[in-house]
């Protein structure tokens, strides 16, 4: 059987070369480019949420990039990039600042139960008065 | 407190969150062999995905029709996309791109061993894609239930993709096997041929891979190479005896249980592949350096290019 197929692919057309090559590496140019955290907003009305991050040297690239990256199946009207280090965090060490100091029902629409209070003024009023 | 008792604390505190389900994030403190471990795992996991491509992108000037031309070219571009995703999760511990793909080039960081071998026939594409994709989502499914944030994040997104590469390769190997007697002839050459890199393809056996009890432990690895090994058996074989192919191991059968048993690979020779001895390690190799050399003009050319339409800000 033929099993040939592989052999005309160019890249396999050019192992020779490239083992040649290989035994003197070029020394790779210098694309240690910024990280650009990436934001994908599915549909108009929905939020940007983030999905990644691309290496880009500017935003143009990284938005490019990030369209190639992160939009390939999944919808999207609208990308955002951000540079990484224009994020800033609250370290995860003090994730308990977020924890409520003190009962915060009050702040909570369920912190306000009407319904039980109003069926007990209704029946009370229906009562025969005395 | 004295700095051992503080990392001892640190470690237990690490060690909880784990065993909580709750996942590590960059910036947390993690122990330096976990950190290690993890870096070696995504480079290799990174370095797998970036040379899959090649034995599949060498079809793609040969795909039989345009359908299988696009869908084989979307299938690759998942994969250099899933290489990037996973260099970048990587350097969240500590190398860089470069680094790493220097590395790779230099035979110092490993890849799949699956991809040292030659893609022979149109056949071996149909089998890639439906048995070694297969394999990986054996092992990235489980992989996205770890421990590490960024790297279950990424795993997610990856499986979904690997569905489709699945899918498109079983749909090719249907095609073949319902085909002309050449057809099923070159299916069946391609299962023997690479069955044997497949079985090995979740590393050695548990009688031989060093003990992993601390991994374990740290939600870095989940489940033993033979769980993974048999897991992905129990799912495949059967397929692929309903295809009426033959499985090139005379010792393979399913038991009552529906265990599979198999011949043990030849581990020894799994080693000289992956440490860069297998029929196409080297020439994969080469041509994956030259196809980064002779495109540093694009890189270049990015860096240097007139900075345009950047200019949409949102607010
Ligand atoms: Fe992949
Ligand atoms: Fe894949």
């Amino acid at each position: 059987m033929a099993r040939a197929g592989w052999k005309f692919n160019p890249y396999h057309h050019r192992i020779p070369e490239a083992l040649e090559r290989a035994r003197h590496p070029v020394p790779p140019a210098d694309t240690e480019w910024p990280v650009w955290e990436v934001f994908r907003q599915p549909e108009r009305g929905e939020p940007h949420v983030h999905v990644g991050s691309v290496h880009a040297p500017d935003a143009q690239m990284a938005l490019v990039l990030a369209k190639e990256q992160f939009s390939r199946r999944e919808p999207c009207v609208q990308l955002w990039v951000v540079r990484a280090e224009a994020i800033f965090a609250t370290p995860y060490e003090d994730a308990d600042i977020f924890e409520p100091a003190l009962d915060r029902t009050y702040r909570l629409a369920a912190g306000y139960k009407v319904r039980p209070r109003i069926n007990q003024a209704a029946s009370s009023s229906e009562e025969p008065s005395s | 407190m004295t700095q051992a008792q503080l990392e001892a604390r640190r470690l237990e505190r690490f060690e909880a969150r784990v065993a909580r389900g709750e996942k590590v994030e960059p910036g947390d403190w993690m122990p330096e062999e976990y950190r290690f471990e993890l870096a070696r795992l995504i480079h290799n996991h990174a370095n797998s995905e970036i040379m899959g491509a090649l034995p599949e992108g060498s079809w793609i000037p040969y795909a039989p029709t345009l359908k299988r031309k696009m869908a084989l070219t979307a299938k690759v571009q998942d994969e250099v996309g899933h290489g990037h995703l996973l260099y970048r999760v990587a350097e969240t511990l500590g190398k860089s791109r470069e680094q790493m793909l220097e590395e790779l080039f230099s035979g110092k960081a490993k890849f799949s061993n699956v991809f040292h071998y030659p893609a022979e026939t149109w056949a071996d594409v149909g089998i890639i894609g439906w048995l070694i994709d297969g394999a990986a989502i054996v092992n990235q499914t489980m992989m996205a239930q770890g421990s590490y944030g960024p790297y279950s994040r990424a795993l997610k997104r990856i499986c979904a993709e690997e569905s489709f590469h699945i899918k498109h390769g079983y749909d090719i190997v249907v095609s073949l096997a319902t085909g002309t007697p050449e057809q099923r002839a070159m299916l069946q050459d391609a299962l023997n041929r690479w069955w044997e890199p497949i079985m090995m393809f979740f590393g050695p056996s548990d009688k031989r891979s060093v003990h992993t009890e601390k991994l374990v432990r740290w939600r870095v690895k989940l489940k033993t190479n033979d769980e993974q090994r048999q897991e992905f058996l129990r799912k495949f074989v059967p397929k692929i005896w309903e295809l009426g192919l033959s499985i090139p191991d005379p010792n393979l059968y399913i038991d009552e249980q529906g265990t599979v048993h198999y011949t043990e690979p030849d581990w020894d020779q799994f080693l000289t592949v992956v440490r860069g001895g297998g029929p196409m390690s080297q020439a994969r190799l080469a041509t994956r350096r030259l196809a980064w050399e002779e495109n540093a003009w694009v890189r270049e050319a990015l860096a240097l290019a007139e900075k345009r339409y950047a200019d949409f800000p949102i607010a």
